[in-house]
């Protein structure tokens, strides 16, 4: 009987029993293939290496729009206009950060709960209560006027954070962040509890300009120089634009490997707008907004 | 042709699109209406002499009707701008509207009052920063929530924050004598280095897990062997800390037990040994007097049989 296309056959238990029959044969010669590869590769590893090679995955990563913003390792240019940027009082003067954390107007409990842990992320934080008299412009003033060097005002939408808007003093930039997938410390399952120590900060995939500037605003947040005996990190991990937070305590094993204990609060940022100068929306100079245009490929990443 | 008594008959007593009838009162949705009633003297379909005060555009006007330009019903109205000084504006009423009834200046002025303060509001909030409302997109929102758990996959977090952490390692960010990132061998070097010093940092010990903490100890019964003792001696007081005093038990414990039994095997020591450790932190976790009583070697009781006296 020549061989058909079981699809063709019209009484359905022949048809399963045919189509059962060459999923079987398939999934052998599959495996067959897949010994006879390992075989190989046993005896020849050379073979392995070069089918690894050949057999990378096509992700979003790799097949990414090009950005000719994206900083290269040795770019004097950028590392030029760095050094005079607005974050220059702590990179090159060595200020210490001291950062003030606060709420929309009339904030409900769940964002207060949200923002005392954001707090504990920064050593040198402090969540005051926003007055309902207080404009951020006004805030600004003062926290100027303070020596406060990092604003940041969490924004809520139904009772739940979803935003947070970074003000660097004295003289801007402004960012706004969407904010989501929120877990507090006590949501995580086996989280650690949090110590006194300052944290190291690990930046990861900050490669665009504007990215690099965004990276720069978060460094700016931590102190200079962490406490190693604490064995805490914060992680800022850009990917696809959007900016994971996670804190770990870590432990080396024999300096091979690396375990991991998570410390709460996670969370996740895109950002939506970055300003030049301090928060102004009506007459302040955007440096950059996310526009819905800009969302017509799904390869273009601006961070 | 224009017969006031006339007009208002019909809209008294038959349909006037303006009128809006509640079961107290009837009220007037004209906006030539100087008070918002419906009533004969306020109605500006019945009245051949009329003004009322209207704004435009933020400025305020007085409109007065001339009955004799009634077939040019587009040219009836004549207005005149109202300064922005109020005591001049009413001035002006007064002005223009001399030899009108007395009820028409009132209820004008009334009426202009009224709407400079409104003016004077919304120029205020005006200046005042409000809230922007933004409509939710839901259709955007799902996207990025979906892409953000695809990003969140991709990123691999746990994975690449350690091989972050140990490239740190390679390069020595951590130093050469920093506890945390030798290895174990040294590490229990370190803490006996510390222990010599008197200075045995709490927080390091608590922060160990339990199986790195056995492993120095297994260690460091062994150094004993060779008939060193050690004790780990703190500057916190025992009461202060659970976790502290289970491993300075334990410590206590393994010389003790290893001075009192040197001839005996080594495997079976150590058997000994761990044993002694996991009963001493067992008491030690139930109750902490009784655990330091239970330390009392000297009398040469094993604590099998200490136990059994509670």
């Amino acid at each position: 009987m020549p061989a058909t296309d079981p699809n063709d056959i019209k009484n359905k238990m022949k048809r399963s029993d045919v189509v059962n029959r060459l999923k079987a044969e398939k999934a052998r010669a599959k495996l067959k293939r897949r010994q006879r590869i390992a075989k190989e590769e046993e005896e020849n590893p050379a073979l392995k290496e070069e089918r690894l090679k050949e057999n990378v995955p096509k992700t979003l990563e790799n097949m990414r729009e090009m950005d000719e913003t994206v900083v290269g390792e040795n770019d004097e240019e950028v590392f030029e206009e760095e050094e005079t940027d607005e974050f220059k009082q702590y990179f090159a003067d060595g200020v210490q950060p001291k950062i003030m954390v606060t709420t929309s107007k009339r904030a409900s409990a769940n964002v207060y709960e949200f923002a005392e842990e954001f707090v504990s992320i920064f050593p040198d934080a402090e969540l005051i209560k926003r007055g309902s008299q207080f404009e951020i412009k006004r805030i600004v003033e003062l926290a100027i006027k303070r020596n406060y060097t990092d604003i940041a005002v969490i924004n809520e939408d139904k009772k739940q954070p979803n935003a947070i808007t970074l003000i660097h003093l004295p003289h801007g930039p402004t960012a706004h962040f969407k904010l989501s997938s929120i877990r507090l410390n006590k949501d995580i399952r086996g989280h650690g509890k949090v110590g006194p120590q300052k944290p190291e900060l690990i930046l990861n995939n900050f490669t665009t300009r504007l990215g690099h500037t965004i990276g720069r605003f978060f460094a700016a947040l931590f102190p200079h120089v962490p406490e190693f005996q604490g064995r805490q990190v914060a992680t800022f991990h850009n990917q696809r634009d959007f900016i994971f937070f996670r804190r770990h305590r870590y432990i080396f094993k024999n300096g091979e490997r690396c375990d991991l204990q998570e410390l709460g609060p996670r969370f996740t940022l895109k950002l939506r707008w970055l300003q030049k100068g301090t928060f102004d929306t009506r007459f302040g100079e955007y440096e950059w907004m996310h526009k819905p245009e800009l969302d017509t490929s799904r390869r273009r990443f601006f961070l | 042709m224009q017969c006031d008594e006339v007009i208002w008959k019909t809209i008294a007593h038959n349909f006037c699109s303006y009128k809006v009838k509640t079961t107290t009162q009837n009220f007037c949705r004209n906006e030539y209406n100087v008070t918002g009633l419906c009533n004969k003297q306020s109605c500006p379909l019945a009245n051949s002499r009329y003004a009322t005060v209207r704004e435009h555009e933020g400025k305020l006007y007085l409109y007065m009707k001339t009955i004799e330009r009634a077939h040019t019903p587009a040219k009836m109205w004549e207005r005149v701008r109202l300064s922005r000084n109020y005591a001049q504006a009413l001035e002006q009423i007064d002005k223009e509207l001399i030899y009108w009834p007395e009820f028409s200046i009132h209820k004008c002025k009334q009426r202009m009052t009224k709407q400079t303060q409104y003016l004077i509001r919304m120029r205020k909030l005006q200046l005042k920063p409000r809230p922007q409302l933004i409509g939710v997109k839901k259709k955007i929102e799902r996207r990025e929530a979906r892409r953000e758990a695809k990003a969140e996959a991709a990123a691999r977090l746990d994975q690449n924050i350690e091989k972050e952490l140990l490239e740190r390692l390679k390069k020595g960010v951590y130093g050469t004598d920093a506890i945390v990132n030798e290895k174990q061998s040294a590490f229990v070097g370190a803490l006996d280095r510390l222990a010599d010093q008197g200075e045995l940092d709490v927080d390091e010990i608590e922060d160990e897990d339990e199986d790195m903490e056995e492993d120095e100890e297994m260690e460091m019964e062994e150094e004993d062997e060779d008939g060193f003792e050690r004790e780990f001696v703190s500057d916190v007081s025992d009461d202060e800390d659970e976790d502290v005093m289970d491993v300075e038990d334990a410590a206590e414990f393994a010389s003790g037990d290893s001075e009192s039994s040197e001839e005996s095997d080594e495997d079976v020591n150590q058997a000994q040994a761990r044993k002694i450790q996991m009963l001493a932190k067992a008491a030690a976790k139930k109750d902490k007097r009784r655990a330091r009583v239970e330390v009392e070697y000297e009398t040469e009781q094993t604590p099998r049989d200490a136990q059994s006296h509670w």
